[in-house]
């Protein structure tokens, strides 16, 4: 136990920036991000994210967004396990066919008034893959798309810079 | 010990069983050894094989207007032997061989599903990668299949009448999950029987993330085969781009760079220190212990950032290209790194001896989710799976490739074939490779960094091996003579690694699949396709 203590305090909160670029921009980013979330939210936006044929990279970095540097739940974003639960689904891949009723059921199961973030190449123009026989393409050709996020994979700063997009977008309520 | 001193007593065999040997040559498909035998011989020369102890590592065809044939690859000592065998192209059938190697039940079901090719002899029936985006008597890579598929009907319907094994009795209740998992994970169906709190049997059905791979790599150029490598399992992508490129290296007679060869090695053990910790941290995690899975993902970030500011991409994709790399290391570089593994030894000395001797961790790890030596022999684990559970092979030490035969590195193996020991693989694995990139870029050439790809002139073929932090991969292609792809398929070790897990969680408790799913973490994009 007293290793666990001395080696938490050492590490102390490694949240806190150091004063380079890229944290000052995840600090900018994420202040807007949870003045938003506050305002519409009520201090918490909820997202299920659902892997749509990904190659895991996508899913590396949306990971990485709550490691102790990113650590986006001091923003007010967190990721649910239902889609009951979610305010928006955050949707990686190229749609692989075989997932395409899954997704759409889980976009289903998501309460109105929700939104939708395509997250990487693949989900928001088919990517390396494509449409071919096994793949749809881009999300926006099953589902209404409200915010896209490039990259391959987009780093976790481009991931937030997104969902701040998407809450900066017109409400939409489908 | 001389390479491949063994196979004389193999062939010997295959003669006492009058089986005829039509071709034999270890040009063919080097560093692999290649015997062309009868479909009818198929079976019985496995079942020799298998009783010899060799171990099986893949099975895939190739398949064109002319020809079908079937390539199943076996491996012993290190050597690698490829048996080859012609099949009837208008009516394609070969034998099952899962009754002696388990783990070839999928690919078996797989070739099926995506060649056509009838299986006889003791093989499921059910269908495997193929859901419902095409039909049953539809094949994706015969060259018959329309180009744009059956789009109709849409959206495509949920693969809900898969027919999973079922298991009678009173109290025994089933648990369907996923696709879509609770986490940020990849999709995948696990149907658990259950009784109680333990688990009587899990089922796998993947195929969710299957994207056409085989068949969108069919006309790509070598430098779009290796982006597409790069995306089959992105945790893994230096490891199969690698993998890809030696394929399209061998197939050319393209020797790469010595300073190329040493990057291509040290941006895949940054690739295994960057999983390995992750993983740690989430088995950690899912016990209920969050400080290493703090730490881990921490220690995680930082180690990406830096391959971000070195190499220009968190995760390295693209780095690995055909004839060498695309990035370089200067001297800064090489001091950025320096720093960067002793500050990580630091770190992890601390943390990894807490996780080493915590007692709640040990209640919950040690004894969980055991795979016995005879399960991971018999399935063909590599990778941590096999190495904690008996299996010392690791290519990088068994048939040494650049850079790994004039820069060995240690490996190591464990018998108790628990958790805690898959989580102490790696954890020594991760101190064996900072030792190794230290050695390393003390001594890295200056030889250039790409070489330019011969061209084939004719359809030539090749296989790549690399040893990725899951374990072997394999990545085999065949060029047309104008260098274009005309065939590739790439085998990872997680086709190994599922079977083995629906073993791991037998009388297992329910609430304990988590950290046994975890301290596997088999690839569902690089075992769909």
């Amino acid at each position: 136990m007293f290793r666990i203590l001395k080696k938490s305090l050492r590490t102390g909160v490694v949240t806190e920036s150091p004063p380079d670029t890229a944290d000052a921009e995840l600090e900018a980013v994420g202040t807007e991000l949870k003045r938003l979330i506050d305002r519409r939210f009520a201090g918490s936006l909820a997202i299920r994210e659902v892997d749509a044929g990904s190659c895991n990279g996508c899913e590396l970095e949306i990971h990485a967004l709550n490691n102790p540097l990113y650590d986006v739940e001091r923003f007010g974003v967190h990721f649910v396990a239902s889609p009951r639960h979610a305010d928006a689904l955050l949707v990686t891949g190229p749609v692989s066919r075989h997932m395409e009723t899954a997704l759409l059921r889980t976009w289903a199961a998501t309460p109105e008034p929700r939104f939708l973030i395509a997250a990487g190449d693949c989900a928001v123009n088919g990517g390396e893959f494509g449409e071919n026989h096994a793949c749809r393409g881009a999300v926006s050709r099953v589902l209404p798309v409200d915010v896209a996020i490039p990259g391959c994979p987009p780093r976790p700063i481009e991931l937030l810079r997104g969902i701040l997009a998407a809450l900066n977008a017109p409400q939409t309520t489908k | 010990m001389n390479r491949f001193d063994w196979l004389s007593e193999y062939l010997a065999q295959l003669q006492d069983e009058l089986i005829v040997v039509r071709r034999g040559s270890a040009r063919y498909l080097p560093p692999a050894h290649m015997l062309e035998i009868d479909a009818e011989d198929w079976t019985r020369a496995h079942e020799l094989a298998a009783a010899n102890g060799y171990r099986w590592a893949g099975l895939w065809a190739d398949r064109d207007d002319e020809s079908a044939r079937v390539l199943s690859l076996l491996e012993n000592a290190g050597d690698y032997l490829v048996l080859l065998a012609e099949l009837d192209a208008g009516n394609p059938a070969i034998a099952s061989i899962s009754a002696h190697y388990p783990a070839a039940d999928r690919p078996q079901r797989h070739l099926r599903d995506q060649h056509g090719i009838a299986l006889s002899g003791e093989a499921d029936s059910r269908r495997w990668v193929r859901h419902r985006a095409w039909p049953a008597d539809q094949h994706p890579l015969t060259p018959d299949f329309p180009a744009g598929g059956f789009p109709e009907p849409s959206p495509t319907p949920a693969d809900s009448d898969y027919p999973f094994q079922p298991i009678a009795g009173n109290a025994v209740y089933q648990i369907p999950v996923g696709p879509v998992h609770a986490g940020i994970i990849e999709p995948g169906h696990f149907r658990f029987h259950a009784v109680g709190e333990e688990i009587l049997k899990l089922e796998q059905r993947l195929g969710y993330v299957h994207k056409g791979v085989e068949k969108i790599a069919v006309g790509r150029d070598a430098v779009g085969l290796a982006r597409l490598a790069g995306r089959l399992s992105g945790d893994t992508t230096v490891a199969h781009a690698w993998a890809a490129c030696q394929a399209l290296e061998r197939a050319t007679g393209t020797r790469p760079p010595r300073r190329a060869q040493q990057l291509r090695g040290l941006l895949c053990e940054r690739e295994r220190v960057a999983n390995h910790l992750g993983d740690i941290g989430a088995i950690c995690n899912d016990v209920g212990f969050a400080f290493p899975q703090y730490q881990c993902s921490r220690l995680r970030e930082l180690w990406q950032r830096h391959s971000d500011k070195l190499f220009g991409h968190r995760l390295m994709m693209d780095c690995v290209v055909p004839g060498g790399v695309a990035v370089d290391l200067d001297d800064t570089g090489i001091t950025t790194l320096r720093h960067d593994h002793a500050c990580i030894r630091d770190e992890i000395d601390i943390l990894f001896d807490v996780i080493e001797d915590h007692p709640s961790l040990e209640d919950r790890l040690l004894t969980t989710g055991r795979l016995s030596a005879a399960s991971a022999r018999e399935l063909g684990c590599t990778g941590h799976v096999g190495k904690a559970s008996g299996q010392a092979f690791d290519l990088r030490a068994a048939n040494p490739y650049a850079p790994y035969a004039s820069h060995p590195i240690t490996t190591r193996v464990l018998d108790d074939g628990d958790v805690m020991a898959r989580v102490q693989i790696r954890m020594r694995e991760i101190h064996d490779s900072l030792d190794w990139m230290d050695a390393l870029i003390d001594h890295l050439a200056g030889d250039g960094l790409r070489a330019s790809l011969n061209e084939p002139g004719e359809a030539r073929i090749g296989i790549g091996f690399v040893e990725g932090w899951r374990g072997e991969i394999v990545s085999y292609v065949r060029l047309d003579a104008a260098g274009r792809v005309a065939r590739f398929f790439a085998r990872d070790p997680s086709w190994h690694h599922w079977p083995a897990l629906e073993r791991i969680v037998m009388n297992n408790i329910v609430p304990d699949f988590p950290v046994c799913n975890k301290s596997v973490n088999a690839s569902y994009s690089g075992h769909d396709l």
